[in-house]
This record gives structure tokens, sequence and C-alpha cells, in this order.
């Protein structure tokens, strides 16, 4: 696998560091009734077949998180975009 | 047919051409009590303990594959019993005494061979953490030796003890660890199954389930439905995939471990031995290659295959603990599909739906697990509690704060 970086460009798998699911929200309430929503962001996921949203830190590299769209079915990489993105 | 003396010695003496298949290919009935989805070693093995400790005998094992296609196929058959917090050290145990009996158990040779298994460490604090491990085994009734260097050298004279980077300080050893041979413990516990009147059908993927007022009747199947009062699910990686079929969000990522082969050499390593500064792990197989492994890859993955970081990371491992396997060429490599979980620790629960129980979770170390998992979850399908020994692999342990995190590294299976 090798992901192209925005600024470095295509590089080895060897220089990333995986953070897992991009699609899970942290919770804004750090209140009790939050508690469920916590659970969710912290433990819970998809863990698709197919497309799989996730998060990647070009950590040998320049350092960005990265918001890269794969497919866990054959590794193949759709996407690459900076994690710093307007949401 | 019962193995024995007699039966090996009738066989040979009429050229070995009456052997009858060990198990049946019986086409799905209209329903069962039981249905076991995954034919893996722990689904056969919760289908045989099913049959003999509980009785419960109108059960299928289906799968989609051909027995032993997935991870029980294709592990480093590795067993042992050196884990660390209550929660798990009192299960790990009772599947090693179940896999000293298994044989017996099984009337089948699964050729379980318990040489030992040394965990090598390098630092003072490592010791300390070794030998607080070892204790906690001792509490729980495992067996656990620290060695001095002394002790490993004469265990292992090949390992580069005075390694400039890594110097080795002594060893951890579990005597009654080893390794089983990973495809007869499918065959073994397939055909004990069989013979207890459990209908093991290969080929026949689940792909849907039937719920009626929230219970479960049945599943959707490659060859139609089947009809079921109690659904126990036992799919290892693919718990996400079949848990997304009946509405289960599970907190379980998919990975892939690789592992290795070399080619056949006379004998070397007669223990399992594991370096502490990096992650390598080895064995020698009984037709005489090294089997060694390593991290899994980290990232989620279906595809069954990894990544070439990891191959050199375990190599790199490999010749920092036994600089002679530069010498040796490897001859296979595959992977497996990991079900990792949240805190490295597994499952065995009943999920929300009636009727419906879940078994997996078992990360990277589900082999060792095999004969304790079926026998938990078998108690489990049978009498709707979970068995002491499994007590604290509940679902509801994520949300209460009680997870079971042996490494300490939090909700990021890449690092378990
Ligand atoms: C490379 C590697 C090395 C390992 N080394 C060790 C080790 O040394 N020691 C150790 O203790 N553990 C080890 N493990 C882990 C261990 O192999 C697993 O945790 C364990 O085998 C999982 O349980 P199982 O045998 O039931 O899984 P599997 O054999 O994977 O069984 C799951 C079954 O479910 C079936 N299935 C999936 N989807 C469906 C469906 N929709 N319908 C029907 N059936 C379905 C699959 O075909 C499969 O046969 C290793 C794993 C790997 C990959
Ligand atoms: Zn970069």
């Amino acid at each position: 696998m090798r992901i192209t970086c925005p600024y470095c460009g295509a590089r080895g798998l060897e220089e990333f560091t995986y953070r897992g699911d991009a699609t899970v929200t942290r919770p804004s309430s750090i209140d009790a009734r939050a508690t469920e929503a916590w659970v969710d962001y912290v433990y819970l996921r998809d863990n698709p077949a197919g497309l799989h949203k996730e998060f990647w830190q070009h950590s040998a590299g320049c350092r960005a998180w990265l918001e890269v769209a794969r497919d866990t079915t054959t590794h193949e990489i759709v996407a690459v975009e900076l994690a710093a993105k307007e949401r | 047919m019962r193995y024995s003396l007699a039966s090996l010695l009738a066989n040979a003496l009429t050229g070995n051409k009456n052997w009858k298949p060990v198990w049946r290919e019986p086409e799905p009935k209209r329903s069962y009590d039981v249905i076991i989805v995954g034919g893996g070693g722990h689904g056969l093995a919760t289908a045989h303990y099913l049959a003999k400790e509980h009785g419960i005998t109108n059960v299928a094992v289906i799968d989609k594959s051909y027995l032993g296609s997935g991870n029980v196929g294709r592990n480093t058959t590795i067993v042992r019993s050196n884990y660390l917090l209550p929660g798990n050290e009192p299960f790990y145990e009772w599947s090693l005494k179940l896999w000293e009996g298994l044989e017996q158990d099984l009337n089948y040779n699964a050729m379980v061979s318990q040489r030992g298994v040394l965990n090598v460490f390098h630092s003072d604090a490592q010791r300390d953490s070794f030998v607080r491990r070892g204790n906690a085994m001792r509490f729980h009734g495992a067996d656990a030796e620290l060695l001095d260097n002394d002790q490993v050298r004469a265990l292992v004279p090949f390992v580069d003890l005075d390694n400039a980077r890594f110097p080795i300080r002594g060893g951890l050893y579990q005597p009654r660890g080893g390794t089983v041979r990973h495809d007869a413990v499918v065959w073994g516990y397939a055909r004990s199954a069989d013979q207890r009147g459990v209908d093991v059908i290969q080929n026949c993927a689940a792909t849907g389930f039937r719920v009626e007022k929230g219970r479960i009747v049945g599943i959707e199947t490659e060859k139609g439905f089947i009809g079921a009062k109690k659904v126990a699910l036992s799919v290892a990686g693919s718990s996400s995939r079949v848990g997304e079929m009946v509405g289960l969000r599970l907190p379980i990522e998919s990975h892939v471990l690789q592992a290795f082969v070399t080619e056949g050499i006379k004998p070397l390593l007669d223990t399992v031995i594991t370096f502490g500064a990096g992650h390598f792990y080895c064995s020698q197989s009984d037709k005489g290659g090294l089997v060694f492994g390593g991290d899994i890859d980290g990232y989620n993955t279906y595809a069954q295959r990894g990544n070439l970081p990891v191959v050199e990371d375990v190599a790199e491992g490999g010749m920092a603990l036994i600089p002679a396997i530069g010498r040796l060429r490897i001859l296979r490599s595959w992977g497996g599909l990991l079900d990792m979980s949240m805190d490295g620790s597994p499952i065995i629960d009943r999920t929300d739906i009636d009727g419906l129980y879940f078994n997996g979770g078992w990360c990277y170390g589900g082999f060792k697990a095999t004969p304790a998992a079926g026998w938990c979850f078998a108690h489990l399908i049978a009498t709707g509690q979970p068995h002491p020994y499994a007590a604290a692999y509940r679902f509801d342990r994520f949300a209460s704060g009680r997870v079971i995190d042996e490494k300490g590294m939090g909700a990021q299976p890449n690092l378990h």
C-alpha cells in the first residue's frame, strides 16, 4: 500500500500511522446523559467490508493528519485529503 | 469408527483402503434447536461441548466455506496460559487444561505438544513486569518459571544473548505451553460433533437472520431458510459483517495478521520462543519448517493478505533473536482475518435479541482459547448463564469501564 500525501506525494505505508475510523463523532457534552454517545464514539465501529474512511498520520514525513478513503476488501486507496479541512 | 491400535493395524493390513470419511455431508434439516454460524475451531468446539456436556445434539454448524478455511487453519498454533489479568487468566488456564485432555476426549490425535513457551526479556523493567505476570499465573494455578541467562542459553543455545542493542537478560518460561496441530483440532472437533449427531454443513453462508418479536427464529442461508430456537455466532474476523445482518454494531475492527514458514531443516528449536524487544514468535513444525509471525498490519481490512512493512519488521525481529534464521528461505506467507476488539479481549455473551448469542473479538490469540471458548459458549447457549470462567467477557464492560486491557493500550485495536 502507498498513500499519496497531499504535501509529500506517494509514499510507502511504513511512513504512516493508522488511527482508525474517521466517521465517528466525538460528543461535545461530558454530561452523564451523553454516556451512550461516548461509548459509541470510543468503542463501537461499523467496520465495513468495502469503502472505509479512516485517519492516517504521515508520521515519518510531514506529520500531517490525512483522511483516506480505502477499500478494505482490496486495499485500493480511493481518495486522500487533509483531515484539517472545513467540517 | 473409534481410533485405536487395533483399528490402525486392521487398516494397515488391508492396505488402508477401508478408512471412512470422518464426518457426514448432510443437507440442512428444516430446523434445529441450535444453529452455530461459523465452522472454525470455536464453532466446532461449541458443537462438541453442547452435545457432550449438555446433551444438546439437534444442532447444525454452518460455514460459508470448507472447514478450517478461516483463522483456525492459518494460525501459528501456539497455546499458553500466560495472561496477567484476573478476567483472563482462569479462562486461559482452563483452556490449557482442556488441551491437555483433548486427544482422549476426542479420540483424535491433535498433536498436542507441550514443548514450553519462552518469553525472553531484555531489561530490568521488563524482568519486573514478567515476574509480576509469572506470579499472577501461579496465583491462578498455572505454571511459570523465571529463567536466568544460563538457563535460557541451555534451552536455546542459538539465540543472540549478547545482542548489542537488545541483550537478553533472562526469560519467563511456561513449560506446559506449546503447540497443537491446528487442522487436526478442526477435524477432531468436527468428527466428534458429527458422531454425536451434529450436522456439519460446509459451503453454506449465512446471508440473513429472521427475528420475530425480538426473538430469533432462524437464519437465511445459501441453502435456504433454516429455523432455529437459538443461533450462535462464531465467525471471528467476519463478526461485524455478519452482525450487521442482524443490526449488531460491535466494538470490533477487522485486521490482518500474517504468518510465515521456512523450508524444512533438522530439529533446531524444541520450544516456542518470543522476542521481548520487538514482536516476533517462532516454533518449529514437525515437518521441520520454522513457523513465525509478529505484529498485525494495523489497519482495517478484509483482504486476508498483508503488506510488506510488517514482513520487514518480522524479519528484523527474527534476525535480532535468532541470527541463523537469515540463512533460511521463506517458503510461504499468508494472512488471516482477525476480529480485533477495542480492549484486546474477547466477548462471549447474549445479545439484545432473544436466542441470539455471540462469541468473538478473539484478536490474534483465539486458537489457544478454542477448547475453553467452546466450553463456555456451549454453557451460555445451554443454560442462558455466562460460565464463571468467561464472566468478564460481556458486552457491557465497555460502557461500564470494566475493560480487560492486558496491554494497557486503550481503545485502539492496532496497539493491542
Ligand atoms: C496468522 C495468524 C496467526 C495466529 N496465531 C495464533 C497463535 O499462535 N495462538 C493463538 O492462540 N491464536 C492465534 N491466532 C488467532 C486464532 O487463529 C483465532 O483467534 C481463532 O482461530 C478464531 O476462532 P475460529 O477458529 O473459530 O475462527 P475461524 O477459523 O476464522 O472461523 C470463523 C468461520 O466463520 C466462517 N464464516 C464467516 N462468515 C460466515 C457466514 N456469513 N456464514 C457462515 N460462516 C461464516 C468462516 O468461513 C470461518 O470458517 C492467529 C491468527 C492468525 C490469522
Ligand atoms: Zn506528508
